[in-house]
């Protein structure tokens, strides 16, 4: 027989070989051994604190009174994990990219980063998880009582009290040990999950081991105890169809609100695969723990005395049949679901009050709140040790005042509708933009006050707090608001009344107050973020605090101001401070002159804010706001690019527009030259022949005779011009040309240009400045003075000022010396400054040309042969031609 | 009393060759070298026949005869048309315009007195 | 080492392969409530009503079911970078 001591004494070093493997875990952890800590299956298990002792016992109880109605409890959290890739997915990559610490913190970031929505959410959970941990430790005094009834010793009120004291205060002692050892950045505990993945193992074998051990060893096989449950109480289909739904809605719901599953699911979440995982390993670890609940509720109904607490056939079961060594193996499966659940509870439940509520008002009570020194980490870590001893003794004093009975035992379900009423807002938050922190607030806090009103209030029992006559008649005798038929609908099952209500309200009140208000920046910034957390985040990076600052900050300043800008700053900044590249230590001058750069941008606020996320490291990755800024910068973005858009594509058309007038001026002018050409070679020809046939036909004066000589020749001679300049063009544009380099003096080659020229009298007049024209040359002169006859001639024919003049200018400049030919004429039309050096081209009228417009082509070609320029100088009043002198080096290299 | 001719021409060389041979031949030639003025000569003569060159400063050979043929008082003289540019389209145009005979340049004296006769006797 | 020629027809179609998995994924919580509300249709009562024996049996079969289809699943179901990189192949 087992005395009580004796199972203390299993219990005790139960308790103290968990400590062994939290201890060694964090141990492993510490020292970088950590692969096998996050294995996938470590991550299953650890989910397996959704079964609480609750479950454990209470799933046969549930059995042995509603039959199949259990199972639902099993199958909405199977339905979540299978389907992990619609929320979990998204709900872990919100997590890991935004540092979730917990389910308050999500909906507190999420929504602006609100203080008081994190609060509520506390708030929620505590009301609604407490009496759930005064429930695991009423199951842990129960099950000491049941081995205590067995020895025949009936346990006085005082010894239950103090098993369950004393089971709190060592949960308090283990969860604060590991659970607050350190302020991890990832909020990681090692310890404690290899611990409650430990004793998700003991507590699906021991289940399995009272299944087995009643179907083979009790019903004798499959097959009868299949018989068995055809003749028991419950062995007819009679399900009814709203609870069977919405127990499993609610289960999927709590399976996601439930602090602690957030915490096991998100929080401790080691990499985003696992979820693949868990998708199949987890509904077969409930469907495992749900196998043989049927058999032991018939077994157990069978066997046991009539009155015997189903709740506890678990263990009462294998005690009847005298199998002490199963019992208590049954009894540590138990012990293990109440413990997992009570202390990953009480680490979720602590760090939202921590963080959420004792935090806030601790930085509020000092002045200057906003400064965060090193002392906070301490802070946060005694808060947080203080906030789980307070947890516990809550579930404590729940425990004593609600005197243990039969009230709690419809707690789980109660609790589960609690938590329910976060699901809208968190499935909001992640997945609807237009959610607002106004809409979180008011369904977070309609569902809160229907549920209390009409489940949790009336759950303490007639008359413990809401009167009799508040229950039938309502409050103040308003009928529709009686707590369990509320608008004066009669008659549905309590729990599912209050979930109806409550979700549906809730979720209305949600989106319509979502709708009509409207949200602050940082609310819309975290929304964008946490709605498009996929487009946003490459997979979860880990937090690298220096050298990625200075990264995050430059491809945020590039995101704004443009990669150019961006980088020459970055890095004209990492060259004042010695560096090489781009990123420069990230001083806070260098923060500050960032700041100050954006809000040009974006506006101050927004840039401290965005700054501010990125030098601090806190939860926000920079992608996510830059994507973020989105709605101030997209459509800042938007414009300025249609902006560049037209203005590069105005570019684009304005280059083949002139492109285009380039072409078609010169396809003219080519059309045009072969004209000319073709005038320019049949009217000296015209002459000729007219002459020729006159000469031929006799019978003229001889003075006439030679007077029509004369023009054959003079018309020969233009025609033999003609074919030279065509010549000499030919020979110049093929590089075939030699030069004979000399030396001498401008002005020299300048007096014999003009002269050569062959001005008439009373035509355009030639002003020089001899005194500049002292330059000497070397190169080919004949050549040079040939460009420079060209455009005195050029000045002569086509200047149409009433007394031309042409200023003829030597003076140095950057590149060398010049030489200008300046004209007081009308010049040149910017249209036709383009082709006037190309070789077809010539300008207006043919007829004051002598030559075929290959003159300035030919200027060109000798230039660029002798190393020098021509060039047309515009805005000088006329026409002006500046001819560039070849550098003596030039011709040297030829 | 002799035909009057009018020849418009800008280059001095072709004045005095085309003047020869239909003074010889018993015309009166009078000469004009600007394109611009050219129809307000024709008017104020006007001649028997016109020889027109093409490319003329100020104003075009056809542009001229485009005057001529829109006159009443022009628009029955015979106009011969010259050019030294030789393409089709030259050719095409004038006859589409009225002229009575295009010629290109260059040409032969017994050609063009052959012509300036027949357009004023035939 | 260069990819062998069908290399890019191969990753285009693992892509695609990929997003239909993807589907097949969010669908599965879908069938299984489904599956799992049927037996609300069933006739009730101890006269005529279905045994639970049964109703567990159904319940279970399910259970397995899906659990086998979300175990192949989720091993066939590949890193989402590696499927991005495979579309981008494919592009």
């Amino acid at each position: 027989m087992l005395t009580f001591n004796l199972l203390v004494a299993v219990a005790l070093s139960y308790v103290a070989f968990l400590f062994i493997v939290a201890f060694v875990a964090e141990r492993r952890a510490a020292q970088g051994d950590d692969a096998w800590l996050s294995a996938p299956v470590i991550y299953t298990l650890s989910l397996s604190i959704y079964c609480t002792a609750w479950t454990f016992y209470g799933a046969v109880g549930y059995a042995a009174r509603s039959g199949l109605e259990y199972l639902t409890i099993y199958l909405g959290p199977s339905l979540v994990m299978l389907g992990w890739w619609w929320v979990l997915r998204k709900l872990v990559r919100i997590g890991r990219t935004h540092r979730i610490t917990s389910i308050a913190d999500l909906i507190s970031s999420r929504f602006g980063k609100s203080t008081a929505l994190g609060v509520i959410v506390t708030l929620l959970c505590i009301v609604g998880v407490a009496p759930y941990i005064a429930l695991q430790l009423q199951s842990i005094t129960l099950s000491f009582a049941v081995f205590a009834g067995e020895g025949g010793a009936v346990w006085e009120a005082s010894d239950l009290n103090s098993v369950a004291l004393w089971s709190a205060a060592g949960l308090a002692l283990f969860t604060v040990l590991f659970g607050t050892r350190n302020l991890d950045a990832n909020e990681r505990h090692h310890g404690v999950v290899m611990a409650i993945a430990v004793e998700a193992v003991v507590k699906l074998a021991a289940l399995l081991a009272v299944g087995i051990f009643v179907v083979w060893g009790i019903g004798g096989g499959v097959a009868s105890t299949l018989d068995r449950i055809e003749t028991s109480d419950i062995a007819h289909w009679e399900q009814s169809g709203g609870r069977w739904m919405g127990l499993t809605f609610l289960s999927a719901a709590a399976f996601l609100c439930l602090p602690r599953m957030f915490h096991v699911l998100v929080v401790e979440n080691a990499n985003e695969r696992h979820l693949a995982t868990a998708s199949w390993a987890f509904p077969t670890y409930v469907m495992l723990m749900s196998l043989f609940v049927v058999p032991i509720a018939v077994v157990g109904l069978d066997i046991l005395p009539a009155g015997s607490n189903p709740d506890l056939f678990v263990l009462s079961v294998p005690l009847s049949q005298g199998r002490e060594g199963l019992a208590t193996l049954s009894f540590l499966g138990g012990f293990s679901s109440a413990t997992s659940m009570v202390i990953v509870a009480t680490i979720a439940l602590a760090t939202m009050v921590s963080n959420h509520i004792v935090v806030p008002i601790w930085l509020r009570s000092r002045s200057q709140g906003a400064m965060m020194s090193g002392d906070v980490r301490a802070i946060v870590l005694m808060a947080r040790r203080v906030s789980i001893g307070a947890v516990l003794a809550l579930g404590y004093v729940y425990y004593r005042v609600s005197g243990g009975g039969g009230a709690l035992a419809a707690i789980g379900l109660i609790s589960f509708a609690g938590v329910a009423q976060i699901l809208p807002v968190m499935l909001g938050a992640i997945f609807w933009r237009g959610a607002t922190r106004i809409g979180a607030a008011a369904g977070l806090l309609t569902g809160f006050a229907i549920w209390g009103w009409s489940l949790f209030l009336p759950s303490f029992g007639e008359d413990a707090v809401i009167p009799m006559s508040v229950m039938s008649q309502g409050p103040w005798g308003i009928g529709w608001l009686r707590p369990q038929a509320l608008f004066g609908i009669d008659g549905i099952d309590p729990l599912l009344h209050a979930t109806f209500w409550s979700i549906l309200l809730n979720a209305a009140m949600f989106v319509l107050c979502s709708l009509i208000s409207f949200p602050n920046p940082l609310e819309r910034l975290q929304g964008a973020q946490f709605v498009n957390v996929f487009e946003h985040s490459q997979g979860a990076r880990a937090w690298a605090p220096n050298a990625a600052q200075a990264e995050d900050l430059l491809i945020m300043v590039q995101r704004i101001i443009g990669p150019g800008q961006a980088q020459s700053i970055f890095q004209k900044a990492a060259a004042a401070q010695g560096k090489e590249g781009y990123l420069p230590d990230v001083t806070p001058e260098f923060v500050q002159s960032i700041e100050r750069l954006l809000s040009g941008s974006v506006g101050a606020a927004t840039a401290h804010a965005m700054v501010s996320q990125v030098t601090e490291g806190a939860s926000v990755s920079v992608e996510d706001l830059i994507a973020v800024a989105d709605e101030a910068a997209q459509i800042l973005e938007y414009s300025s690019k249609l902006e560049a858009k037209s203005a590069e594509q105005e570019r684009t058309a304005r280059a083949l527009r002139d492109a285009n007038a380039k072409l078609t001026a010169l396809s003219i002018q080519k059309d045009a030259f072969l004209s000319q050409i073709s005038h320019e070679l049949r009217t000296p020809m015209t002459s000729i022949r007219a002459f020729s046939e006159i000469l031929q036909d006799g019978g003229l004066p001889a003075e006439a005779q030679r007077k029509y000589a004369g023009i054959i020749q003079e018309e020969a001679t233009r025609l033999t011009r003609l074919l030279d300049d065509l010549l000499d063009l030919t020979v110049l544009e093929n590089g075939q040309v030699v030069l004979h380099p000399q030396e001498g003096m401008l002005h020299d080659l300048l007096d014999r240009a003009v002269s050569a020229a062959g001005l008439r009298d009373g035509g355009i007049r030639i002003v020089r400045r001899k005194a500049d024209e002292g330059v000497s040359l070397l190169t080919d002169l004949d050549r040079l003075g040939q460009v420079f006859i060209n455009l005195i001639s050029n000045a002569q024919k086509y200047c149409d000022a009433k007394t031309p003049e042409l200023r003829i200018v030597v003076h140095r400049v950057a590149g060398g010396t010049v030489v200008d030919f300046v004209d007081n004429g009308t010049g040149i039309p910017p249209a036709q400054q383009q082709v006037i050096f190309e070789k077809f081209s010539r300008l207006g009228d043919h007829a004051r040309a002598g030559g075929a417009g290959l003159g300035l082509a030919i200027c060109r070609e000798i230039m660029e042969r002798l190393g020098g320029r021509v060039s047309y100088l515009p805005g000088q009043g006329g026409a002006a031609f500046r001819v560039t002198l070849p550098k003596p080096e030039a011709l040297a290299a030829e | 009393m002799a035909k009057r001719v009018l020849l418009i021409e800008d280059e001095p060389n072709i004045i005095e060759a085309i003047s020869f041979i239909l003074t010889r031949d018993g015309w009166t030639v009078h000469t004009h070298s600007d394109g611009e003025t050219a129809a307000d000569r024709v008017r104020q003569l006007p001649p028997d026949m016109i020889i027109l060159d093409v490319m003329l400063p100020g104003r075009s050979g056809f542009d001229i005869l485009r005057d001529l043929r829109a006159d009443p008082q022009t628009e029955t003289i015979p106009v011969m048309m010259l050019t030294a540019r030789g393409q089709t389209k030259d050719r095409e145009m004038a006859m589409r315009l009225g002229a009575s005979h295009f010629m290109t340049k260059p040409f032969s004296n017994a050609e063009v007195l052959e012509h300036v006769r027949s357009l004023v006797e035939g | 080492m260069a990819p062998p020629p069908g290399q890019p027809l191969f990753l285009a179609r693992a892509g695609y392969r990929q997003r239909r998995l993807r589907d097949a994924l969010r669908l599965l919580p879908v069938f299984g409530a489904i599956l799992w509300m049927l037996p609300l249709l069933w006739p009730k009562g101890s006269d005529e009503g279905y045994s639970n024996g049964n109703a567990l049996i159904y319940i279970f079969a399910v259970w397995v079911l899906l659990i086998g289809a979300a175990l192949l699943m989720s091993r066939r179901l590949r890193p989402e970078g590696a499927i991005e990189e495979a579309e981008d192949a494919d592009r």
